[in-house]
């Protein structure tokens, strides 16, 4: 099967062979765990525990604060701390519920009783989805349950397991695809028995030989599932562009993947899914890449969710002899969001710390000159729009224009300041405009909600 | 010979068109209100906007129909004010003079920095972005959003925080919008005492990040004797209906974080 693709990307170094080469060891946390509640997109989650309180590993700490919204269980047994406003790994603020480990790692009860197959319905893979606050693991958090439950569930064509793992240096979703397809084949084989006439694909770039590898072997017998290798470019993993690959229908502004027939999860998810309806497990660890030139064993962990990302550093081995940190990254290098502090819990959503050397961005704006419009921003934009125009309007304040050019389709993927040649912070800019267009929204609607 | 009936041709219709413009120009003349002209003329004309009109003439119009107060305009402050409301024939309403106040002292010298930004040049990006080159979560970021807000060129970065000229403000309160932190506020010019700190946090963590921060002590409150001076959530506020100036609160004030705007 020849690779498939989309128009436009990137090709960025990969760096994969850093983390890829270590084993896979499970770090268990020696501080304190942090759960942030807004760590899925939609509403917060609301605290169901107190001060002062035990909670056991697997427990509920916080349950859902709307729709989309998602659960947060407890990762470790232990005494509730504080439920206090702090740091998260974005850099924002918001309340966490800070649990002290008593390192027992006590189960709650019920946590780890095995479901047979046969007693397994739609709604209990919804249910068990939903308490085990599962949002989507490839960085978005978008809770899962809401994910599965489409309101056109007939016309889901495709069902894409995500483990393209397109950016730079991470490895997480390579080394689960080796250590546990199983797992994730039974769990997309969940997703698969709530839409019936959906076919599974497993989406892996063709840089991870053993991964396609294992999962071919695997999915062999599966009638309803085909492994699609897909070629080694950035951003194939992106949602929009993994759907356009598959299906061929493509995504716009507002649509979610299942308006054009195509649900997405990532492997991570469909692992977490597994675990959650077969085992009664809910998320409380993931795989999680510590990788970068200034760690001395960059390599992949399976992380309790909350450890803060200090300890998971000092996991991987901690700095290079000599080695000065310039840019921590959560992510990888194209998407990741710099970081000012290493002492912030990692959350669901997040799958790698990148720790550099350098720093691209103070590199860049050493030599940042004027846009020369030699569009080769427009050339690789994934979702074909063309930044040189954005960047003028969001530098213009022109936001209407912007948004007339379709500049809030732009999924943030950095291939356009990447290939800029005259080192321009585009993506910044963008996001930047979203964030004014977005709270304008806002507000203009709040205004109109009070007339 | 021929130049000489080609200078006339053009003479005669520069004439005939001058006669026609002059008619057509008295009879679809528009009736200007003569008290719009006349505001329009006293206004500044900045056309900066603050007074919640697009620009001076449309500012001029709204006095003259008695849609908007004679002293709605605050870059132009009492005199204008006093020669609009002559024109309008109303007696004046007094208008208190207002500056922008830049509510942090977080220089260089003085916040923490543990954090390097770098990246667009603009207050809001770095908000966005999470980073922020002073570990104060609410203090001045020294990017100068505001700088570029001011028409006036009233308002600038010294040593890492913004600062407002307080004879060139014009109290357009169009840093007050643009700057993201909220921390730009319009104060009574008259009042010589401010509050020159916004963070919320206790005593003990802004310790941490800076070494001028208030630290909720409570001593200004002690101090007044006008009940002007509280502390709410954790920084302390001046109440300027009530503050008479006397400068007991800046005096004891522990963090020397009350200033003496001019002395």
């Amino acid at each position: 099967m020849s690779a498939t693709t989309f128009k436009g990307g990137v090709h960025p170094a990969e760096y994969k062979e850093l983390s890829l080469g270590s084993p896979v060891e499970a770090y268990l946390p020696k501080g304190d765990l942090v759960f942030p509640l807004n760590q899925h997109i939609g509403a917060p989650a609301k605290p169901v525990v107190a001060k002062g309180d035990h909670v056991l590993a697997g427990q509920l700490i916080a349950e859902a604060g709307g729709f989309v919204s998602a659960n947060i269980v407890s990762s470790v047994s232990g005494t509730v701390k504080a439920i206090e406003n702090r740091t998260t790994i974005s850099g924002g603020r918001a309340d966490c519920i800070v649990i002290e480990n008593d390192q027992k790692y006590e189960l709650a009860p019920g946590v780890g009783t095995r479901r047979k197959a046969e007693d397994i319905s739609d709604e209990i893979i919804i249910n068990a989805v939903k308490a085990a606050g599962i949002v989507g693991m490839g960085g978005a958090g978008f809770p899962t349950h809401v994910k599965l439950m489409p309101k056109n569930k007939n016309d889901i064509k495709f069902v894409i397991a995500n483990g393209c793992e397109c950016e730079p240096y991470i490895t997480c979703d390579d080394r689960l695809m080796q250590d546990h397809p199983r797992r994730i084949v039974d769990g997309l084989k969940l997703v698969l028995s709530l839409f019936d006439n959906a076919q599974g694909v497993v989406a892996i770039e063709d840089n991870k030989p053993q991964a396609i590898k294992t999962m071919q072997e695997i999915c062999a017998g599966e009638p309803r599932i085909s492994v699609q290798v897909v070629q080694t470019k950035y951003p194939e993993g992106g949602e929009r562009n993994l759907i356009s690959v598959i299906s061929g229908r493509d995504l716009h502004l507002g649509q979610l993947p299942a308006d054009v027939g195509s649900i997405v999860c990532n492997v991570a998810s469909l692992n977490a899914i597994y675990d959650a309806v077969y085992k009664s497990t809910p998320l409380m660890e993931r795989y999680f890449t510590i990788s970068g030139d200034a760690v001395k064993n960059p390599k992949t962990v399976i992380a309790k969710i909350g450890t803060s990302a200090s300890e998971l550093v000092e996991a991987a081995g901690g700095l290079k002899d000599g080695a000065t940190v310039k840019k921590v990254l959560c992510g990888g290098p194209m998407m990741g969001i710099a970081m000012g502090t290493l002492d912030v819990p990692i959350q669901k959503a997040n799958n790698a710390l990148t720790l550099m050397t350098t720093d691209p961005v103070e590199e860049a704006e050493k030599v940042q000159t004027a846009c020369i419009r030699c569009g080769r921003c427009a050339r690789v934009c994934p979702i074909h729009l063309v930044p040189q125009m954005m960047a003028r309007d969001a530098e213009n304040g022109d936001y209407e224009h912007y948004e007339k050019i379709y500049g809030l389709d732009c999924i943030s993927c950095g291939s356009c300041s990447y290939v800029c040649p005259s080192k321009r912070p585009l993506m910044q800019t963008f996001k930047q405009a979203k964030a004014v267009i977005m709270a304008r929204k806002k507000a203009e609607k709040a205004a109109a909600a009070a007339k | 010979m021929g130049i000489l009936v080609a200078t006339v041709c053009i003479a005669v219709i520069g004439l005939l068109v001058g006669i026609a413009l002059v008619n057509v120009g008295k009879k679809f003349a528009v009736e200007v209100n003569p008290k719009e002209a006349a505001v329009r003329e006293v206004l500044p004309g900045n056309n900066c906007g603050a007074c919640g009109h697009a620009g001076c003439d449309a500012m001029a119009a709204a006095i003259a129909r008695g849609e908007s107060p004679v002293n709605g305009c605050p870059v132009g402050g009492e005199p204008v004010a006093k020669q609009v409301a002559e024109i309008m024939g109303v007696e004046e309403v007094s208008s208190v003079k207002k500056v922008a106040y830049v509510r942090c002292y977080g220089t260089c010298g003085n916040a923490v920095s543990s954090v390097n930004y770098v990246g667009i040049k603009d207050c809001q990006a770095a908000v966005n972005s999470g980073l922020s080159n002073k570990d104060c979560a609410y203090g001045c970021l020294g990017l100068g959003t505001c700088v570029r807000a001011c028409p006036f060129d009233a308002i600038h970065i010294v040593d890492g925080v913004a600062r407002v000229d307080r004879k060139a403000c014009k109290a357009c309160g169009k840093c007050v919008i643009a700057c993201p932190k909220h921390i730009i506020e319009l104060l009574p010019d008259e009042n010589q005492f401010a509050v020159r700190c916004a963070n919320r946090d206790t005593g003990k963590n802004v310790k941490k990040v800076c070494s001028v921060g208030c630290i909720a002590c409570h001593i200004c409150e002690k101090q007044c004797e006008y009940d002007a001076v509280h502390v709410v959530n954790n920084i302390s506020h001046i109440d300027y209906d009530k503050c008479q100036n006397c400068g007991k609160c800046a005096a004891k004030c522990p963090v020397k974080i009350i200033e003496q705007r001019f002395a």
